[in-house]
């Protein structure tokens, strides 16, 4: 298999990582969303949609696995990419003009998807655990609507969220057709539709999660 | 000729050679708004010389946008602010009275500076002497029709073949990157018939040579288009991955 590393570790199959994992992470997103909009459904819906996943937890089990293993990719080569490009210019330009050649949101990925992560991070400490383990930090008991509204309710918390997921929205509109690129699926034809999509995607994506902070924070005051 | 002319703040990057430390020094001129960028410190050189200082090194060579010989980045704009153009199509009437102007050498790893404007472009060479080009048998000249060859993909080919090779590409690009001129090399015959034999072969080897040099890898800003003086699309990016991973992917065992 040297000849797989090979091509993967060169300036190409490093794209070629990046686009993959991102695709990946672009699908899942789609799923979690759709899902998580119940929401706005009240408590009933969403704690119905909760227990529905829950004969289905092994499989979740093996897929929150090769998700996990798709972050790796995606951040430890983005990391990699994001250095080896630095040093291809050791000494920078006295004047910067990026802007006059280049988007604000294709020059920003490493800024955007470092914050993406920590939100990640934080993420998974506050919901991912207390739905799977811990429950209510409080009462301990498995209400997940109640916890959505623990954690909503503390405003550093939502507000952390809504900045994230704003600039999720910038990292997601250059990623998705950056993928496209990458894979080579670049033609006069498909691609200002690609394009298109993207950034349709990537508003649906930044409105979508980041509604749900805004609603618990600003509109939810039944507790 | 202008009856009036243009008094600008120059500040020219000096390098005495290839490992010395450089800096930026400065330069008030006045200028023709008729004159090219590359007249001006023509100018400037002739004035620097009568006062027994040492002239400003650049390149260039037709001066009339075809060689890709000249290249200076011009407010941090390779080929200047004006699109589609090199550096030597570049005139002062696009600056105003009184304007700062800030003169650059390209600045990657790949194309160390050798003297003050001057960078060593050689890496571009290599990449083409890995595949960037097609092996013909010797005999008779072939028939130039012979083969059919549809208009677009003829125009395709002849789009990826406008690059003078001049290095815009890497300069923009915030990971110095190459891949601009190396998919415009490898997209001119890949999409031809004549370029069918060595295709796969081509790709890889060219790859290899950009990635051994130490050029970035590229981000997909397309800053490199937006600064081509030739308008090479991106387009010939994804040619050339899409070209890369069905090399890679093919059970031959062909390999750069």
């Amino acid at each position: 298999m040297g000849w797989l590393s090979e091509s993967l570790n060169s300036s190409i199959g490093k794209k070629f990582v990046m686009a993959v994992t991102g695709i990946c992470l672009i699908l899942f997103l789609i799923v979690h969303l759709a899902g998580n909009l119940t929401l706005f459904a009240g408590a009933e819906a969403f704690n119905a949609y909760v227990h529905t996943l829950e004969p289905f937890k092994p499989i979740i089990r093996v897929i929150e696995v090769i998700l996990a293993l798709v972050f790796v990719f995606h951040i430890v080569n983005g990391v990699r990419l994001w250095i080896a490009n630095r040093q291809a210019r050791p000494e920078r330009y006295a004047v910067n003009a990026a802007s006059k050649n280049s988007s604000y949101f294709s020059r920003t990925m490493l800024s955007t998807g470092s914050i993406v992560f920590i939100f990640l991070i934080l993420h998974l400490s506050s919901f991912w655990a207390t739905f799977n383990f811990q429950g209510h930090p409080e009462t301990g008991e498995f209400e997940f609507f109640e916890i959505v509204v623990y954690f909503f309710s503390m405003p550093w918390y939502a507000v952390f969220y809504i900045i994230a997921m704003v600039l999720l929205g910038f990292h997601l509109n250059h990623g998705f057709q950056s993928a496209f690129q990458t894979f080579g699926w670049n033609n006069s034809k498909y691609f200002p539709v690609i394009e298109k999509i993207g950034q349709i995607y990537s508003v649906v994506m930044a409105v979508g999660f980041g509604s749900m902070p805004v609603y618990f924070l600003f509109f939810y005051g039944g507790n | 000729m202008a009856d009036t002319t243009l008094k600008l703040k120059l500040k020219i990057w000096r390098q005495p050679g290839p490992k010395a430390a450089g800096s930026f020094v400065d330069y008030d001129v006045e200028v023709s708004p008729d004159a090219s960028i590359l007249e001006m410190i023509d100018e400037l050189n002739n004035s620097l010389e009568q006062e027994g200082k040492e002239p400003i090194v650049f390149e260039s060579d037709c001066r009339e946008g075809i060689c890709g010989t000249c290249g200076l980045v011009i407010n941090g704009q390779p080929h200047g602010p004006v699109p589609k153009i090199a550096t030597c199509q570049l005139h002062m009437r696009q600056f105003n009275d009184g304007d700062t102007v800030y003169i650059e050498p390209y600045r990657a790893k790949a194309f160390p500076v050798m003297k003050d404007l001057t960078v060593d472009r050689s890496g571009f060479d290599k990449i083409m002497y890995a595949g960037g080009f097609v092996s013909v048998n010797t005999g008779g000249v072939p028939d130039a029709n012979a083969i059919p060859i549809p208009k677009e993909v003829a125009a395709r080919s002849m789009d990826a073949a406008e690059c003078i090779g001049c290095g815009a590409c890497v300069a923009a690009c915030k990971n110095a990157s190459a891949m601009l001129f190396t998919s415009a090399k490898v997209t001119q015959f890949a999409v031809l018939p004549q370029g069918q034999p060595e295709r796969y072969e081509r790709v890889q080897k060219m790859v290899a040579v950009m990635d051994e040099l130490g050029f970035g890898a590229c981000t997909n800003t397309y800053a490199c288009e937006a600064e081509c003086p030739k308008g090479i699309s991106v387009k010939n990016i994804a040619q050339m991955n899409r070209d890369f991973f069905v090399s890679k992917l093919s059970g031959s065992k062909q390999e750069a």
